[in-house]
């Protein structure tokens, strides 16, 4: 391979980038032809096991990313593909799979907490403790105005039916799990996830 | 290392590659149509592979997109809703792409020292390092398949993912592919595969199945199963007896001198380009500005900036 | 799923219907391709549409969207009268011979004990009849008037192949066609396997098709064998895991329920969903239920759950309603009754029927949270995109807060695939920005509550005070430490009945039936016991070895429950414990060893010997599988067609004049949105909305790669509707229903025709779903603008896939 960057690097001095291979064809190549052209992108890139969160066949996917791990290095994915020894996928991915490299970088992503205000038309960047705090606020004040101990008839009920929760269903289980154990136990019941729709 | 790459052919040079090192397995994607959802995974996995992002186009009212080959689109699905003599309906979905032929016209017709090599194992690639942008190698392809890009005028094309291949892995599009559609391996192993499939698409009924590995062009190491391999046309126009344009051949004939020169006094003028203006590979702002400097792209009779497949 | 995704493999028919596997699961798929060409199997594929399932089928038929019950119900009466089914089968595993309880009756379209006023069945009828020994009666030659199998029989003769025809506008040669080839697989030794997905899902009798094709299954011996059973292929990577985990208005994990608020008593409560079984000596697995319950519990509350205060029965929330589904809760929210919302990686604006109302309803509430990686719709409901969302900002007081979550390559953890699979996976990269995983959000935020109940008091605090919350870092909550304490713990040793320990304090436990109701063990989801044992973490398990060459391949990852593959596999082998045939054999009944062995965990007693008489489905209270469902389903015991609530079909053929039966008479549907419902003079073409290949919902128009091979919104029509309108592929049309419209580009093609229904040319029209207002596709309108409110009777899923249109060009 230190061939073919030497032969780059001759005909970047010479500055004729575009007619490097005219000029060849006159008689002034270099002397030995390349064995290949393309040089293999994952060597060495770091490799970890993962699942595709799309639907629910559940393929594996291997994420490569830059670096081998070491600590100075900021882990950036830049490829995802199949992972073969899966025995479902076996190495494939559809073609939402095999795009999920653009679903995490997408420019949709969000980065920072934000607020929109009452009647404005912008968001707003907040600190997460600003947005936990007042929402913890809001909830706490409808909980408390709202909830519900015993119905008309005396029973025992001790729910609160106005504030509701949608969960995710391409979360993991252990996000669902803490979901499920915070929302019951503040009384929720207005509480489903995609399995609903 | 072994490496399956050693090149066997490259464009316009006269002197023999090496030779020796020539034992080495031909390799053939194998395409079964019949197993086809069109599901365009492969397109997907080859743009995120080779680090292309083509453009968000829009919809022509049909399945395709994008609806051609483009240089940053290297293979597209082509849908067909074709209704046989019988009234049934087929919906034929055919992955189009290079099929790096054994006899590879784009390389016959190509000016450009190193610009289009063939590997021992069968592969036919372009280094774009090397591409003036001629056009020629789209005259020479009795597929249509070479694309010049409107960003570098350079032509591009599937390279059978010759980086995977040469590290021992499958092409992007094969590893990807859901439905068992698309495999990997020796041209005799994948030949065998065909010959199998063919026998089961029989047994189901289709009588006329076959492999298509049209011998006009030495045969190619992309090859489809067809259930119609009587009439490959009706796959969005799969040409039943591709042969290399005789263009191609009057260019390695008589008129190669002449043509010769005049790229030579057109690599002359990229020299004098550079030196008055910068290089060349900074992004040109509008698509086609700077062709003046590249042979006339009509000049064998075809236009390589017309947009392709509108006839399809 | 029952059985799982390479299990396809070993079907010898498969039926594509109510989804479209080649588009929504192409992956999955592959294993049907591979059962095509290894096992030499058949695909059907019955749809609306000729779509990229049947670009690869054998055998294809062309559905009116919304009546699959009379294709499979006239398909059960073409398997009794030919007398096509699998005999032993039906005998012994069904509840064919079972008999009925007088007073349950079929007339009109209506079962015994409508109640019109309220929409609803009292179900006391619809039940087994009980003998003198406590059990239920049965009659081995299947000839008594009142057993299952004459009723069955009886309900289905009206569904003849003409009326079957006329209703799904299936010629009838082709229905004949698929129907005998289905009945090649009532032999022993033959299996057919249906794939299907939210195509049954969404209809307002969305779980009674689904039924329909159980009882087809049982009828022809094919549940709990390879190669068989009902496969739900889901929708969502982790939806399976969050139905597990209980996260639905009226579920506790592991299919528990809460009480309603009647149910004051907690002995009452557990007796009730504590099954013992009908028929003697069945297994009957729910019996145990107070030991699920209890566990859970201590999972939640520790020491502060006791025999004493009834393991705190009370601190769960009961239910006032039967079900707060999110139809009844954007009802109530459009009407002011709900404060605040939480939209966790979910989009409703886009995924709710009835756009419209949607916006209504967000616009009411005092906030609204999105947790979510992605710049979704819904988090910008309240800004204008134009006619993609025309909305006056200042008019909407919802303070709208959006908090950036990880993604998948961000995390650690796991998730169950629609095979059971619990299948774990570790973080690749940190996420972008100040995104953080919804663990530490949840875990944070509820830390903030806690601190603000324990300052200021508040009203109930106590399940908030008392949560078990023992973390390692309280505010972020780690994945590893949440698996663990949904698997479970011993809190106190355990012993057997001889005394000794068979597991320590503190250990984890390694399947459920070490649970107990006594307050000994600590389990977060029943069902997961066993995916994190002392042996470590068994869901990161990646040995892919198939030691019998069944495709079951145990070593990889963890299924729950046990780790079963295929559920009911016992039924896999015939009543003396023999597998059906040599290329079905899977579990069998091994003298020698005394035990049930084979390529999968047994889903049965391990030591029952065949001898002993218990039957293959051990969830049910009778052992066997129900063609008959007494107390599961709302809306009848047995599957009956009826039309859509918005149908271009004017009445039920079934039941023509009789108005009751023309929709799912148990349905819940409310007034407005009834009122929103368009006729078939206004709308006359059928609609149905899915989702392409290219495109996972309203995610990925946000990824370039997706965008470029699928980058604008379109509608599929059929070349004769495009003529009758004027339009031409490319063209824009505008796609309309009473609730609103959307423009799209128009895909014309030979794949959608007219059928004939009655004495009427129906039109279908396709739309595909997945674009908006955010993302880097070309922007589009929600095409849920177009859908109906209303849902099925039993889940209250929407009926996204049948309603009605008008299409004309833009």
């Amino acid at each position: 391979m230190s061939i073919n960057v030497t032969r780059r690097q001759f005909f970047k001095l010479g500055g004729a980038g575009l007619a490097s291979s005219s000029l060849a064809m006159m008689g002034f190549a270099p002397e030995p032809a390349e064995a290949s052209i393309r040089q293999f992108k994952l060597t060495h890139a770091k490799e970890t096991r993962n699942t595709c969160t799309y639907c629910s066949v559940g393929c594996g996917i291997l994420i490569y990313s830059k670096g081998d791990g070491a600590k100075n290095v900021e882990q950036n994915v830049f490829h995802i593909e199949g992972d073969p020894d899966h025995p479902v996928s076996r190495g494939s991915l559809c073609p939402k799979g095999a795009g999920l490299l653009d679903f995490v970088h997408s420019k949709g992503r969000l980065e920072y907490p934000q607020v929109r205000e009452a009647g404005t038309s912008e968001w707003k960047r907040i600190s997460w403790d600003e947005a936990l705090t007042r929402i913890a606020r809001h909830m706490k004040d409808d909980r408390d105005a709202n909830f519900v101990q015993r119905t008309a008839h005396g029973e025992t009920v001790n729910h609160w039916t106005t504030t509701g929760f949608l969960a995710a269903s391409g979360s993991s289980n252990e996000a669902g799990y803490i979901t499920h154990k915070v929302v019951r136990n503040l009384g929720m019941v207005a509480f489903d996830n995609q399995a609903r729709v | 290392m072994d490496n399956s790459q050693n090149i066997i052919a490259r464009s316009a040079t006269t002197t023999t590659p090496p030779q020796v090192r020539g034992h080495v397995d031909e390799v053939a994607k194998l395409i079964d149509v019949s197993k086809c959802i069109g599901c365009k995974a492969c397109q997907v996995a080859c743009m995120e592979w080779n680090d292309l992002r083509d453009d968000v186009g829009e919809c022509h009212g049909t399945y395709d997109n994008p609806t051609d080959l483009t240089s940053e689109s290297w293979t597209v699905m082509r849908f067909s809703e074709y209704e046989t003599q019988e009234g049934n309906l087929e919906w034929l979905i055919r992955k189009d792409g290079c099929m790096h032929c054994a006899e590879p016209g784009c390389l016959k017709a190509c000016p450009a020292p190193g610009a289009i090599v063939q590997y021992a194992n069968g592969i036919v690639d372009f280094d774009s390092n090397h591409c003036i942008g001629c056009g020629y190698c789209i005259t020479g392809c009795p597929f249509d398949i070479p694309r010049i890009s409107p960003k570098d005028q350079k032509s591009y094309k599937c390279t059978l993912c010759s980086d995977r291949v040469n590290a021992g892995m499958e092409p992007a599009c094969v590893k990807t592919c859901p439905t068992n559609c698309i495999e990997f391996g020796t041209k005799e192993d994948m030949l065998a595969r065909a010959e199998k499939r063919v026998g089961d698409l029989k047994e189901l009924g289709f009588r006329d199945a076959g492999i298509y590995d049209p011998a006009g062009v030495g045969g190619t190491h992309v090859m489809y199963v067809l259930h119609h391999a009587n009439d490959p046309n009706r796959y969005s126009g799969l040409p039943k007896d591709p042969r290399i344009s005789p263009l191609v051949g009057a260019w390695k004939g008589a008129t190669k001198p002449i043509m010769s020169a005049i790229i030579g006094i057109t690599a002359f003028a990229g020299v004098i380009h550079y030196m008055t203006k910068g290089p060349k590979e900074e992004p040109e702002e509008h698509a086609g500005h700077g062709q003046d400097d590249a042979p006339p792209p009509h000049s064998l009779g075809y236009d390589a900036t017309r947009p392709r497949g509108e006839d399809r | 799923m029952t059985n799982h995704w390479v299990d396809i493999r070993n079907a010898n028919l498969i039926l594509s219907m109510g989804g479209n596997s080649a588009e929504a699961h192409p992956v999955g798929f592959r294993w049907v391709t591979e059962a095509i060409e290894h096992n030499k199997a058949e695909l059907i594929t019955i749809d609306p549409r000729f779509t990229r399932t049947g670009a690869v089928a054998q055998d294809k038929a062309f559905i009116r969207t919304g009546t699959d019950i009379a294709f499979l119900g006239g398909l059960i009466s073409y398997l009794i009268e030919t007398d096509q089914i699998q005999h032993e089968y039906v005998l012994n595993y069904t509840d064919a011979a079972l008999i009925v309880r007088e007073g349950y009756g079929f007339e009109d379209g209506l079962f015994s004990g409508y109640d019109e006023s309220t929409r609803s069945y009292d179900k006391q009828s619809w039940m087994y009849e009980m003998g003198d020994d406590g059990f239920v009666r049965r009659d081995e030659t299947l000839q008594d008037p009142r057993c299952v199998y004459q009723l069955l029989r009886e309900h289905y003769a009206r569904y003849t192949p003409a009326m079957v025809s006329s209703i799904t506008g299936i010629a009838v040669e082709n229905i004949q066609r698929i129907w005998k080839k289905i009945a090649a697989m009532a032999v022993p030794d033959k299996t057919m396997t249906i794939l299907y997905a939210l195509g049954w899902t969404q209809h307002s009798i969305g779980s009674q098709i689904i039924r329909t094709a159980a009882m087809v299954q049982l009828l022809l011996g094919n549940m709990g064998m390879p190669g068989g059973g009902v496969n739900a292929l889901r929708g969502h990577s982790n939806i399976q895991g969050l139905t597990d985990l209980g996260l639905l208005s009226q579920l506790l994990p592991g299919y528990m329920t809460l009480a309603n608020a009647k149910e004051q008593d907690y002995r009452a409560y557990i007796d009730k969903r504590t099954k013992q079984p009908t028929v003697e000596g069945q297994v009957s697995y729910w019996k145990n239920y107070e030991k699920f319950h209890v566990s859970l519990m201590k999972a939640w509350y520790g020491d502060a759950a006791n025999e004493a205060n009834n393991w705190c029965f009370d601190w769960l929330p009961k239910l006032e309603r039967p079900l707060y589904d999110i139809l009844d809760t954007f009802e109530r929210m459009s009407k002011g009754e709900l404060n605040g919302y939480f939209c966790q990686g979910f989009n409703p604006l886009a995924s709710f029927p009835n756009r419209a109302k949607v916006t209504k309803a967000l616009s009411s509430l005092k906030y609204l949270v999105v947790m979510d990686p992605l710049n979704t719709e819904t988090s910008e409901f309240w800004k204008n995109y134009g006619e993609y969302n025309d909305v006056d900002s200042s008019r909407i007081d919802t303070e709208v807060f959006r908090l950036p979550t990880c993604c998948f390559a961000e995390d650690e953890g796991s998730i169950v695939n629609s095979a059971r699979w619990l299948q774990w996976h570790w973080s690749a990269a940190p996420p972008p920005g100040d995104a953080r995983p919804d663990t530490r959000i949840m875990g944070e935020l509820f830390l903030k509550l806690k601190q603000l109940y324990q300052e200021e008091g508040g009203v109930f605090p106590d399940p908030i005070l008392n949560l078990t919350w023992d973390y390692r870092i309280p505010a972020d909550p780690k994945a590893d430490e949440l698996a663990r304490e949904f698997n479970g713990r011993a809190l106190e040793d355990l012993t057997d009945e001889q005394g000794n320990v068979t597991r320590r304090a503190g250990e984890q436990l390694a399947g459920f039936a070490e649970l107990t109701a006594d307050g000994r063990t600590a389990a977060g989801c029943w069902i997961f016991t066993g995916c994190w044992t002392e042996a470590g973490n068994q869901m990161a398990n990646r040995d892919n070895s198939d030691p019998y060459g069944t495709g079951n391949t145990l070593g990889w990852a963890w299924a729950w429950p046990m780790n079963r593959r295929i559920l009911y596999n016992r039924a896999s082998a015939d009543v003396q414990g023999r597998p059906w045939g040599a290329d079905k054999a899977f579990i069998w009944w091994d003298s020698e060893q005394g035990a049930w062995v084979g390529a999968d965990v047994p889903d049965f007693p391990t030591n029952s010997p065949p001898s002993q008489g218990q039957m293959p489905f051990i969830m049910q209270p009778e052992g066997v599988g129900h063609l008959f469902a007494g107390q599961s389903m709302v809306d009848g015991p047995f599957p009956e067609h009826y039309e859509p609530f918005e149908s271009p079909v004017p009445q039920n053929l079934l039941h023509p004049g009789k108005e009751k039966a023309r929709n799912n008479p148990a349905a819940r549907i409310f007034e407005e949105d009834r009122e929103a419902l368009g006729t078939p003079e206004e709308f006359p073409h059928a609609a149905t909305t899915y989702r392409l290949t290219e495109h996972f919902h309203f995610w990925t128009k946000h990824a370039e790669l997706n965008a470029v091979v699928q980058p604008q919104q379109f509608v599929e029509i059929g070349e004769a509707l495009a003529d009758e309108i004027g339009i031409a592929a490319g063209d824009w049309v505008k796609v309309s229903s009473k609730r609103g419209f959307i423009k799209a580009v128009a895909v014309v093609t030979k794949r959608l025709r007219p059928m004939t229904i009655g004495d009427k040319q129906v039109h279908h029209v396709g739309i595909p779903l997945h674009w908006g207002f955010t993302g880097v596709a070309k922007k589009g309108y929600l095409v849920n603008a177009l859908t109906p409110f209303v849902g099925d009777a039993n889940t209250q899923t929407p009926e996204y896939k049948s309603f009605t249109v008008r299409v004309e060009k833009a």
